[in-house]
C-alpha cells in the first residue's frame, strides 16, 4: 500500500486533483478570513457558496459568458453578505444565529429557484465550463482553469492588503480593538460591512468554481460542507492568508488521497472510513494549531458607538 | 516651567447635561503654553465629561472651545486631533495583537493609499522617542509590553500625530511608583518643549508634584483654581469634597491568635509558570496584612484560593488550624468574608434586584429559605437593615443592582461580607475606583472589623491604601510572596523596588 501511495504522489494527475479540490477552499477561506479579521464571524459561507454555485451556473446557462457568471456569483454572494452585515454589524445581532440563518436561506432559496427554473428535468442541464490553461506551459497548473490561478494570486494579494496597506491595518484594528479605530476617526461599522460584503463575494466565487470549473452542472448538496471546512481552515491558519493556502492544500491532499484509496478498492476497510479521513485529519491539525492561535480580539463582539 | 503668551486652549461656559444629571455647568478654563494643569475632583465631579467634550467625544450643550486661537468644532475627535489635542485614556486604546508601530500608524495615512510608508514612520517614531525619553520597541507586539510601556506608546501615538496639548486621564492609576516617576520625568520634558498638559487625577500628592496649576471640579462646577505654590493638600482635599474629610485613624491593636496560615502554597496555571509558588503567609486576628504588587503577579490566584475558587496544587492552607476547603459554600460557613475585586462582575449580579444580591451568600440558610422557597420578607428586612447600616444610597431595594453607583455597590458588598462578623476577611482592591468619601467609609468599616478581632488580608495595588490600613505589608511579584514586614519598615521606594521584582532581601 505504501509503495502504491508513493506511486500516486509521483503522478502529476494526483497534484492536479489536489489543486482542483483546493481552489474553492482557497477562495472560501480567504473570504472567511477577511470577515473575521474585521471581527465578524460569517457562518453564512455554506449558503453563500451554494448561492454562488447556483447563480453563476444559471447565468451561464442563460447565455452569459463564463466570467460574467463568476461576476454574478460574486455579486449575489456580496448581496447575502450585505444581509449578514446588516444583521450583525448594523443591528448588532448574534453572529452565529445570523450566519446560520443566511446559510439556510441561501441553500433553500437556491433549491427553490432551481426547481422553479427547471421543473421537469431528470438529468441536470449542463454548460460548457472553463477550459484548462493549456498554453501556460507550467506542469500541473496548465491543467487547471483560470479560476485556480486567480485563487492562487488572491492569496498574496490579500496578505499584502492586510499587512502592508493602511486599509488592511484599519480592517485588522477594527477586528482587534474597534474603540481604538473609532478614536482615530475610522468608521468601524463601514469597515466591518465592507469586509463582510467583500469576503462574501469571495465565497460566492468559491461556489461558482464548483459549477463553472470543477463540474458543469448544478446539483443539490454539491457544496457539501466545504463552507464549514473553510471556517475551520481559518482557525487552522491563525488568520494568515499564506497559512490558509497551506491548510487548503493540506485538506485537498487528504481528500485526493481518500478518493484514490476508495478507487484502489482496499475492501478490507469500508469506504466511509476513507471519506472521514480528511475531516479527521483536519480536526487533528486544528487541535495542534489552534491552541496557539491569536484570535482577533473583537471577533464576534458587536460594536455600538458611544459604548465602552 | 513658566507659562507664557496667549492661552493654547480656552474653554468658555461649557455646560452638559445627561438627562436630569448636570455633568458640567458653566466651566471656563484656560491653558497656557508649557503649563501642566491638574483637573482635580472626585468620581462624578465632571472631569471625564469635560475632557470628553474637549476631545470631541461628546458635544457640549452650551459654551465654546478655542484651540490656538481658532474655534474648535464640537463633537469631532478628528478635528481635535487635527488641532493638536492628544488624549491618553485611562483604559488604553491599543490593540494587543498588533505591533507598536501599527498601533501608532493607524489612522495616520489615507485609507485607500495602496502602500504604507513604514520606514519613514519608524524614523519619525525613533526621533520622537529619543527626544522625550520614551523608549519602546516599535516592532514589539503590544500584548508583550508592560503597563508603563503601553502608556508610553499612547503618549508616543499622540505626539506622532503632532499633539501640542496632551490630556492624560488618571495616568498613574495603573503604574508602579517608579513608572510614575518616569512618567513625570517625561511630562517635564514635554513641557520644556512647549507642550501643554491637562492632568486628571484624584491623588493629591501627585497633583502637587507635577502640576503648575490646579482646577478643582465638584458636582460639575469649577469650584476653585489655585497655583500649586499657593495651596496645600488639606485645602485641595476640602475643596474637592466640599467638606472637611476625616481620614479614619488606625488605632493600635494587639494581634490575636493565628487565624490564616499558608505554607509553601503553589497554584498551577495553564502555562508552565505556576500562578503562585512557595507562598508562606500568616495572618492573626486583629491585624491587617496587605499584599502589595503590580496587578497580574499572582494576586488573583491568591484571592481565588482564599475565596474557595481554586485549590492549591501543593502546600497547606489552614484556617484556625484546619485545612481550608476549596469550596465557596463551605468557606462561607466557616465565617470567611469576601470582598472581590470585580464588584460588578463577580461581586453582584447586575440584573437582579438589590435585595437578592444582598442575600447571595446566604440564601440557602434557614434564615432566608424554607422548604425550598425564598423567605422574601426576611430577605427584604435584612436588606433594609444592611442598607441603613451601611449608608447605601439607592432608590429602592427592588431596583437592579446595576443601577447603583460604584461606591454604593461597594457599600452593599461590604455590608454583605461583614454581616455575621466573619473571623477572616479577604478584601481585594476594596476601594478601587471609589472617591475619597466612599474610600473613607470602606476603610472605616475594615478598621472596625480589625478592632473587633477579625483577621484581614488586604490585596491592593493602591499603595496609599496599603500604607493607610496595613499592620504588615508583603509584596507579591511573579507569583512569589516576600516576607510580611511591619508597615513602618517600608518606604514607597523600597515597596516600589520590591514590586518591580527586585529580590525582597535587597529592598
Amino acid at each position: 500500500m505504501w509503495i502504491e501511495l508513493l506511486g500516486w504522489l509521483g503522478q502529476p494527475d494526483y497534484w492536479v486533483a489536489v489543486l482542483r479540490i483546493a481552489t474553492p477552499l482557497i477562495f472560501g477561506t480567504l473570504g472567511v478570513l477577511l470577515c473575521e479579521r474585521a471581527g465578524v464571524l460569517n457562518l453564512g459561507i455554506e449558503g453563500i457558496m451554494v448561492i454562488g454555485a447556483f447563480t453563476g451556473w444559471l447565468a451561464v446557462h442563460a447565455g452569459a459568458g463564463l466570467w460574467t457568471g463568476v461576476l454574478i456569483a460574486a455579486l449575489c454572494g456580496a448581496a447575502f453578505g450585505a444581509l449578514h452585515a446588516l444583521l450583525t454589524v448594523l443591528l448588532g445581532l448574534s453572529q452565529h444565529v445570523s450566519g446560520l440563518g443566511v446559510t439556510l436561506l441561501g441553500i433553500s432559496l437556491s433549491s427553490y429557484a432551481y426547481r422553479l427554473s427547471f421543473p421537469q428535468v431528470s438529468t441536470p442541464p449542463t454548460i460548457v465550463p472553463f477550459a484548462p490553461m493549456d498554453g501556460l506551459g507550467i506542469p500541473v497548473l496548465a491543467q487547471q482553469t483560470p479560476l485556480t490561478l486567480l485563487a492562487l494570486l488572491a492569496v498574496p494579494l490579500l496578505a499584502y492588503l492586510l499587512q502592508r496597506t493602511p486599509l488592511g491595518l484599519a480592517l485588522r484594528m477594527v477586528g482587534e480593538s474597534p474603540a481604538s479605530a473609532e478614536g482615530q476617526g475610522l468608521s468601524v461599522l463601514g469597515l466591518r460591512c465592507g469586509a463582510v460584503i467583500a469576503g462574501s463575494a469571495l465565497m460566492g466565487v468559491a461556489g461558482s468554481f464548483l459549477t463553472l470549473s470543477a463540474f458543469n452542472a448544478f446539483y443539490f448538496n454539491m457544496v457539501n460542507g466545504r463552507g464549514w471546512i473553510c471556517v475551520a481552515l481559518v482557525v487552522f491558519a491563525g488568520w494568515r492568508p499564506g497559512k490558509a493556502l497551506l491548510g487548503a492544500l493540506l485538506f485537498a491532499f487528504c481528500d485526493t488521497l481518500q478518493l484514490r484509496l476508495q478507487q484502489g478498492g482496499h475492501a478490507a476497510v469500508p469506504y466511509q472510513v476513507y471519506l472521514m479521513l480528511p475531516y479527521l485529519l483536519s480536526i487533528l491539525a486544528l487541535v495542534v494549531m489552534a491552541r496557539r492561535a491569536q484570535y482577533p480580539q473583537a471577533l464576534m463582539q458587536p460594536y455600538r458607538r458611544g459604548e465602552r | 516651567m513658566t507659562a507664557t503668551g496667549a492661552p493654547v486652549l480656552r474653554l468658555r461656559g461649557i455646560g452638559k447635561r445627561f438627562g436630569p444629571v448636570i455633568a458640567n455647568a458653566d466651566i471656563s478654563l484656560e491653558l497656557a503654553r508649557g503649563e501642566v494643569l491638574a483637573l482635580l475632583g472626585e468620581n462624578g465631579a465632571g472631569k471625564s465629561t469635560l475632557v470628553s467634550i474637549l476631545f470631541g467625544h461628546y458635544r457640549a450643550d452650551s459654551g465654546s472651545i478655542e484651540a490656538f486661537g481658532q474655534p474648535l468644532p464640537p463633537g469631532d475627535p478628528a478635528a481635535a486631533l487635527a488641532a493638536g489635542i492628544g488624549m491618553v485614556h485611562q483604559h488604553f486604546t491599543l490593540a494587543d495583537n498588533l505591533t507598536v508601530l501599527e498601533n501608532i500608524l493607524i489612522g495616520t495615512e489615507p485609507l485607500w493609499q495602496p502602500f504604507s510608508r513604514r520606514r519613514a514612520a519608524l524614523a519619525r517614531i525613533h526621533d520622537t522617542a529619543a527626544r522625550f525619553g520614551l523608549a519602546v520597541d516599535p516592532a514589539a507586539r503590544v500584548a508583550r509590553l508592560s503597563v508603563g510601556e503601553k502608556q508610553r506608546v499612547e503618549i508616543l501615538k499622540a505626539l506622532y500625530r503632532g499633539a501640542r496639548v496632551l490630556i492624560l486621564d488618571e495616568p498613574t492609576a495603573v503604574l508602579t511608583p517608579q513608572e510614575s516617576s518616569a512618567l513625570f520625568a517625561t511630562l517635564k520634558e514635554l513641557v520644556a518643549e512647549g507642550l501643554s498638559i491637562i492632568f486628571i487625577s484624584h491623588k493629591l500628592d501627585e497633583v502637587l508634584a507635577v502640576s503648575d496649576r490646579v482646577a478643582v471640579l465638584r458636582g460639575g462646577r469649577l469650584v476653585a483654581e489655585r497655583a500649586v505654590a499657593e495651596t496645600s493638600k488639606a485645602e485641595l482635599a476640602t475643596l474637592m469634597v466640599g467638606r472637611e474629610v476625616k481620614l479614619p485613624q488606625r488605632a493600635l491593636s494587639v494581634p490575636g491568635p493565628l487565624r490564616l496560615r499558608l505554607r509553601g502554597v503553589r497554584v498551577d496555571g495553564h502555562g508552565a509558570q505556576p500562578r503562585l509558588d512557595g507562598v508562606d503567609l500568616e495572618v492573626h486576628g486583629g491585624e491587617i496584612v496587605a499584599i502589595a504588587g503590580v496587578s497580574g503577579n499572582g494576586q488573583a490566584a491568591l484571592a481565588e484560593l482564599l475565596c474557595g475558587l481554586c485549590a492549591a496544587s501543593a502546600g497547606r492552607v489552614e484556617l484556625d488550624g484546619r485545612p481550608l476547603p476549596a469550596d465557596p459554600a463551605a468557606l462561607l460557613a466557616l465565617g470567611v468574608g469576601r470582598i472581590p475585586e470585580d464588584r460588578t462582575g463577580i461581586g453582584t449580579i447586575g440584573d437582579l434586584p438589590v435585595w437578592q444580591n444582598a442575600i447571595l451568600e446566604r440564601w440557602r440558610s434557614p434564615r432566608f429559605s424554607r422548604w425550598g422557597l425564598l423567605r422574601r420578607g426576611a430577605a427584604r428586612a435584612f436588606t433594609q437593615q444592611l442598607v441603613a447600616a451601611g449608608d447605601v444610597r439607592l432608590g429602592s431595594i427592588e431596583q437592579p443592582a446595576r443601577g447603583l453607583s460604584g461606591g454604593n455597590l461597594q457599600k452593599l458588598v461590604l455590608g454583605r461580607a461583614l454581616d455575621g462578623e466573619p473571623g477572616l476577611i479577604i478584601a481585594q482592591q476594596p476601594s478601587w475606583g471609589l472617591d475619597i468619601g466612599a474610600v473613607a467609609a470602606v476603610h472605616e468599616r475594615l478598621l472596625a472589623a480589625r478592632a473587633r478581632g477579625a483577621a484581614l488580608l488586604l490585596i491592593s495595588e493602591d499603595l496609599d491604601e496599603v500604607f493607610a490600613l496595613a499592620d504588615r505589608i508583603a509584596v507579591m511579584s511573579h507569583g512569589q510572596l516576600g516576607p510580611a514586614r511591619p508597615g513602618a519598615e517600608w518606604t514607597l521606594a523600597s515597596l516600589g523596588l520590591a514590586m518591580a521584582g527586585a529580590r525582597h532581601d535587597a529592598a
